[in-house]
């Protein structure tokens, strides 16, 4: 038993090391793999020493690992780089399923022993909170992902905050009286369940597909605190240690990605932005002509240019086109032109989403130049090629009011002396609003799917 | 009443970790450049499954087949959340690695 808690020491101070490591490029793929050492320690120790574990469910144990082991990696392995979003959301739910689980066993034990009303109130207490957070967060998490692979569509309920925030309020109560024995049926542990996957699918319902991140990560720090539940209702410091610590470092997180898309985290929960919201603030209406380009004529233009910047949003991710686009790049060097791309905060899915995209089709890390570095550069670039990205240079965002997406700091690109759009079609982008970009005489429009465009693109600079 | 108080007399070491903890958890995640905040999720999200311990307690001490059914699931589950967070998390910082020019 004793060597069991040096165990649990050692994965704790593991875990403290790998969210550190995990902070800085260099160092965050050994803070991963630190952490999974420390897990995998925990895991073994607590099967082998932990007092109480009969041999003969050992099966079921290895079974229940076997099983988990093959599934996640197979899922993990094979998911797109474009589907990670979704996948960590599921993870997550996963986690929050089991914490849940971990509850209603709990609850059963005490059954075994008495009626629940006898039990330490501290100990249900526990109980119900790990249920109502572990179901939440499951149940929120699969309406997230389901959201990011477009299966569930936005919907807001009349009244939706008044029901969501009586409904939250509801369970608590219930849970209350349980603890303090004022509900002495044993079901009320199902009412709990219940109504607790139902708060987590209301709570996730209304808000729009594009601040999805923002919510995993708040459920992420959902699901710490669920596990440490866990730790305090078996005294299990590893548990409580990891719990509290993915607790309060993802609700950090959570912040601090609002922050870097300049919205507050109240703003995202109420807010409705990006869908659901037609009638809301449409902001003005734009007047104007749009001119498009030929593919020969951009490729001229980009040729004989000093300084190309690439601006990637989530079409060049669904279009599968970095790796086109990461060739387009090498082409114009070859020309002796100057290529970096610029990556705004939230472009694709989730905070650094797009650099892993462009990362994996061998873009050089030192290209990817941040929004606040780049913004400043673009008053001396000659062509600024947007490949699917759409809010993030949206100039409404600095100088119209009315629109749903005032406030959010956006690249300049408007300064550049030419500006391309390769997009499908005139189609707006995630957040449903026009973007007056399109109509400045500065602009060109080149319409098509990003991937094709971009070949033909390469082949045109090829053949000049 | 009495006995939460009595809980936390009892208890003041994990009140005082998981005060330490709320803060430590702040402190780590600040100035991380938005970058690596896809991959800090998830590693983090990897993390919260340690809650597969208390799987693995409740599978190991199950008597009866409610137990041992919830308790087999808990464990797949949680394992997923375990294997599949860090296997995507690595995945992710594996394109991170330093590219010469």
């Amino acid at each position: 038993m004793n060597f069991l808690q040096i165990i649990y020491l050692i994965a704790s101070l593991t875990f403290v090391i790998g969210i550190k490591m995990l902070g800085k490029p260099e160092s965050a793929r050994r803070g991963n793999l630190i952490a999974a050492f420390g897990m995998t320690i925990a895991i073994f120790g607590t099967i082998f020493l932990y007092e109480g574990i009969k041999t003969s469910n050992y099966i079921w144990i290895f079974g229940g690992l076997i099983v988990g082991t093959v599934i996640g990696t197979l899922m993990a392995k094979k998911v797109k780089m474009t589907g990670m979003p979704q996948m960590v959301s599921f993870f997550n739910g996963m986690g929050g399923a089991c914490a849940g689980i971990i509850s209603l066993v709990e609850f059963d034990h005490i059954l075994h022993t008495g009626p629940f009303t006898d039990a330490d109130p501290v100990k249900l207490g526990i109980i119900f909170l790990g249920l109502v957070i572990g179901s939440i967060s499951f149940a929120g998490s699969m309406i997230a992902f389901g959201k990011l692979v477009e299966k569930i569509k936005d919907k807001v309920l009349p009244l939706q905050q008044v029901v969501n925030i009586g409904l939250l309020l509801l369970i608590l109560g219930i849970a209350a009286a349980a603890t303090l024995g004022y509900i002495t049926t044993p079901n009320v542990l199902f009412l709990i369940l219940a109504l607790s996957l139902l708060y987590g699918v209301l709570f996730v319902m209304p808000i729009g597909g594009a601040d999805m991140p923002v919510v995993i990560s708040l459920l992420n720090s959902f699901t710490g605190v669920a596990a440490a539940m866990g730790g305090f209702l078996y005294d299990n410091k590893v548990m409580l240690f990891g719990g509290i610590l993915v607790g309060s470092a993802g609700t950090l997180l959570t912040v601090v990605m609002c922050k870097a898309m300049n919205r507050s985290l109240t703003n995202v929960l109420i807010g409705n932005f990006g869908g659901g919201s037609k009638d809301a603030g449409e902001g003005k209406a734009i007047t104007g002509s749009i001119k498009e380009i030929s593919k020969s004529d951009a490729a001229v233009l980009m040729k004989y240019s000093k300084k190309v910047v690439i601006v990637p949003g989530y079409g060049l991710a669904v279009a599968q086109a970095q790796h086109i686009c990461h060739e387009l790049e090498q082409v114009l060097e070859d020309e002796g032109v100057e290529v970096k791309y610029a990556i705004h905060p939230v472009a694709g899915r989730m905070p650094g989403h797009m650099n892993v995209l462009l990362a994996e089709s061998n873009v050089s890390y030192d290209k990817l130049i941040e929004m606040d570095d780049i913004n400043p550069e673009f008053k001396t670039t000659d062509v600024v090629l947007i490949v699917g990205a759409n809010d993030v240079v949206n100039p409404a965002a600095k100088n119209d009011p009315s629109s749903p997406i005032y406030g959010m700091p956006i690249l300049d690109v408007e300064d550049a002396a030419h500006t391309i759009v390769m997009k499908r079609s005139m189609k707006a982008g995630y957040a449903g609003i026009e973007n007056e970009l399109f109509f400045s005489p500065k602009n060109s429009m080149l319409f098509g799917d990003a991937k094709k465009t971009l070949t033909e693109l390469v082949s045109e600079l090829k053949s000049l | 009443m009495n006995t939460i108080i009595d809980y936390i007399a009892n208890n003041q070491l994990m009140i005082y970790l998981v005060i330490l903890m709320i803060f430590v958890g702040i402190e780590l995640i600040e100035k991380v450049p938005s970058v690596l905040h896809t991959p800090l999720m998830s590693g983090a999200n990897a993390i919260h499954g340690v809650v597969i311990i208390g799987a693995i307690i409740i599978m190991g001490e199950a008597e009866n087949m409610y137990a041992t059914i919830l308790g087999f699931i808990a464990v797949v589950l949680g394992t997923l959340n375990v294997v599949g967070g860090f296997v995507v998390t690595d995945r992710m910082l594996e394109m991170f690695k330093k590219k010469k020019k």
